[in-house]
């Protein structure tokens, strides 16, 4: 793998891209989840669930799609991306840190006093991190903030926001939905993780979203319906979502909570619990 | 005394920032008509955004907005903003620090007829508990066209509480307004009033008529909420040794709770407060409200009078 200073040296451009190929996302993606394990274990808390689910969607974002500079991440042409789901903080620090914006030793300071990595995501302190986040269902509004941004200004970077599906539970979220519509909001990419759990349960059962892709199409949302760990899905949905003009587009990512380690797979129990040590080597071994 | 409206000036200051900073971003919830902010939306179309019913999602987008560059007005009535969006407040604007200025009309009782639900009474406590905002509540049209401006080129969150009814003129045109600086109105020795917004004019007809009784007031106008000027509490507190607040607010949280905080640690004095207790105000005209629930010029009169008898049996056992 390529390091980012070799991808783009700091002379030449302040625009940063990594280009892994397919095969190098996949090891970057187990990468990122044996990060997850090892900082949420020595944490002895935090949110494993939600942030295995998201682990290859935010590799295609990080190491593939995003246009960014960790040596100056406020950059004002930088890809925005917002993570509404501030309790996945672990995953997206891992991200952040493999991409170069802080050294990856300090993934394991997570949720310890004076680090910079806060238990959920909170801007002022993690380069790389734009919201402030932890109280879900605003993050697709503060997105449609920086979308129209972008706009006013006739900048041309692209926002992305990663949603949960509980989030969907939240009226902000459908009232920021009429939103992007009404404002016509097409440089903004809307990404669901769909894992159908949510923290006590599964969605259908605690409440229902169904028909799901119906209600975003309904709103007036241009939708792409993939399988959110397939990489040769996540990629062109992606590009796809770019191409879509005068209205916004929703990748309704389909995952499973905990994806990657057989005994968080489908287990609400993995949400908001950090695996003890033994549990952890267990994880670690599975995600050699 | 001459009265004006200082959602028309909010309206009217706004065409003018939006001419010198082409920064400046609008955004309301369907009321701008009321709010004003229609005068800004009418001259830059590409820069105002109506969020329809949407108020949480406008706050969170105000928060986008200002996370990105823009300096963000971000307008509705103050029951819908503030009590409706108070973890949006929290989590978008305060604790990123974001600079976004909530201004909102339709403060407190002088609402009127709208009655309960449209009387926001609760916002002070609500605002000034969130750190890194600053909070202000201008006393009349001028003040708030100053207020405003200082909002525009100061970074950070801001509340700005106006009313829906025109307030009296206290200040004179060229007044210079100074954030976080209490202006003294009046000079006294007896005993201090601090009030801000629509309390202002009532305590200065409240001093004038004290005057007349031989009770030399002093009225001290604490337009910034937060922070608050303590400096001219403490030397008022020390030069009268009374001091009466009052507010169109409930009794806690608000400019009184606060005043009483820096008094009780600094200087110590009697108090009495003129507010709204722990009540829910009914729908009515705004002056029949004024008077019903306790917040008329009378009322501060009766309430400095109370201090400055309890000061002098005080001051005698001594
Ligand atoms: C407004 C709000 N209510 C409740 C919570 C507590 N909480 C944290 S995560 C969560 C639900 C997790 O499910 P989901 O949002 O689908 O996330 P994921 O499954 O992707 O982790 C809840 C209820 C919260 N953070 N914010």
């Amino acid at each position: 793998m390529p390091n980012h200073s070799e991808v783009c040296p700091e002379s030449t451009s302040p625009s940063n891209k990594f280009n892994l190929s397919t095969a190098e996302l996949k090891e970057m993606a187990k990468k990122l989840r044996r990060h997850v394990i090892t900082m949420t274990a020595t944490a002895g808390s935090g949110h494993p669930g939600g942030s295995l689910s998201a682990a290859d969607i935010i590799t295609a974002l990080y190491f593939k799609v995003l246009r960014y500079n960790p040596k100056n991440p406020q950059w004002s042409n930088r890809d925005r991306f917002i993570l509404s789901k501030g309790h996945a903080a672990p995953i997206l620090y891992a991200a952040l840190a493999e991409a170069g914006y802080f050294p990856v030793a300090e993934l394991t300071t997570l949720r310890k006093l004076d680090s910079r990595l806060q238990g959920h995501t909170d801007r002022k302190f993690t380069p790389g991190v734009e919201m402030s986040a932890g109280s879900l269902g605003m993050g697709l509004s503060f997105a449609i903030g920086v979308a129209l941004a972008a706009r006013l200004d006739s900048k041309t970077y692209r926002t992305y926001v990663l949603l949960s599906d509980g989030e969907c539970e939240e009226g902000q979220t459908w009232e920021a939905a009429l939103s992007a519509a009404h404002f016509k909001v097409d440089n903004l990419t809307t990404i669901i993780d769909c894992n159908g759990m949510q923290l006590s349960g599964w969605t259908r059962d605690i409440m229902n979203l169904e028909p799901f892709i119906q209600k975003w199409q309904a709103f007036g949302w241009h939708t792409i319906d993939i399988d959110g760990h397939d990489l040769d899905q996540i990629l062109p949905a992606c590009q796809g979502a770019e191409k879509i003009k005068g209205k916004p587009t929703v990748i309704i990512a389909r995952t499973i909570k905990g994806k990657g380690v057989s005994f968080m797979e489908n287990n609400a129990a993995f949400h908001g619990k950090a695996p003890t040590w033994k549990e952890a080597e267990r994880a670690l071994k599975e995600l050699e | 005394m001459a009265e004006a409206s200082t959602r028309e000036t909010y309206g009217k200051t706004l065409v003018e920032l939006g001419r010198e900073n082409p920064n400046i971003v609008v955004l309301d919830a369907d009321v701008s008509p009321s709010t004003m902010t229609s005068f800004f939306a009418r001259e830059f179309p590409d820069r105002f955004f109506d969020c329809g019913l949407e108020e949480q999602n406008m706050v969170s987008i105000a928060a986008g907005l200002a996370a990105s560059g823009k300096t963000v007005f971000a307008t509705t009535f103050v029951v819908f903003v503030v009590c409706r969006c108070f973890d949006q407040l929290r989590l978008c604007l305060s604790q990123p620090n974001l600079n976004v200025k909530i201004v909102a009309t339709h403060g407190g009782i002088s609402v009127g007829e709208d009655g309960t639900s449209h009387q926001a009474i609760e916002d002070l406590a609500l605002c000034c508990a969130l750190p890194s905002f600053t909070v202000v509540v201008p006393a009349d049209a001028i003040e708030t066209a100053g207020a405003i401006r200082v909002a525009a080129s100061d970074y950070g969150p801001f509340y700005i509480r106006l009313s829906r009814p025109k307030t009296p003129i206290v200040y004179p045109e060229g007044y210079h307004f100074t954030l976080g600086k209490a202006v003294t109105m009046r000079q006294g020795k007896d005993a201090t009033i601090i009030a801000m917004g629509i309390m202002v004019a009532k305590a200065l007809e409240a001093a004038d008529n004290l005057a007349r009784q031989g009770i030399d007031c002093r009225v001290i106008n604490t337009h910034t909420l937060k922070p608050l000027d303590k400096a001219a509490i403490v030397k008022a507190a020390s030069e009268t040794g009374a001091i009466v607040v009052a507010e169109e607010h409930l009794a806690h949280g608000g400019l009184g709770s606060r005043v009483a905080q820096i008094v009780a640690k600094e200087k110590p004095v009697l108090m009495e407060f003129v507010n709204l207790g722990d009540r829910y105000a009914l729908s009515g005209k705004a002056d029949e409200l004024l008077q019903r629930y306790g917040l008329t010029a009378r009322d501060i009169e009766e309430s400095v009078k109370s201090a400055v008898k309890r000061k002098q049996y005080f001051q005698a056992r001594q």
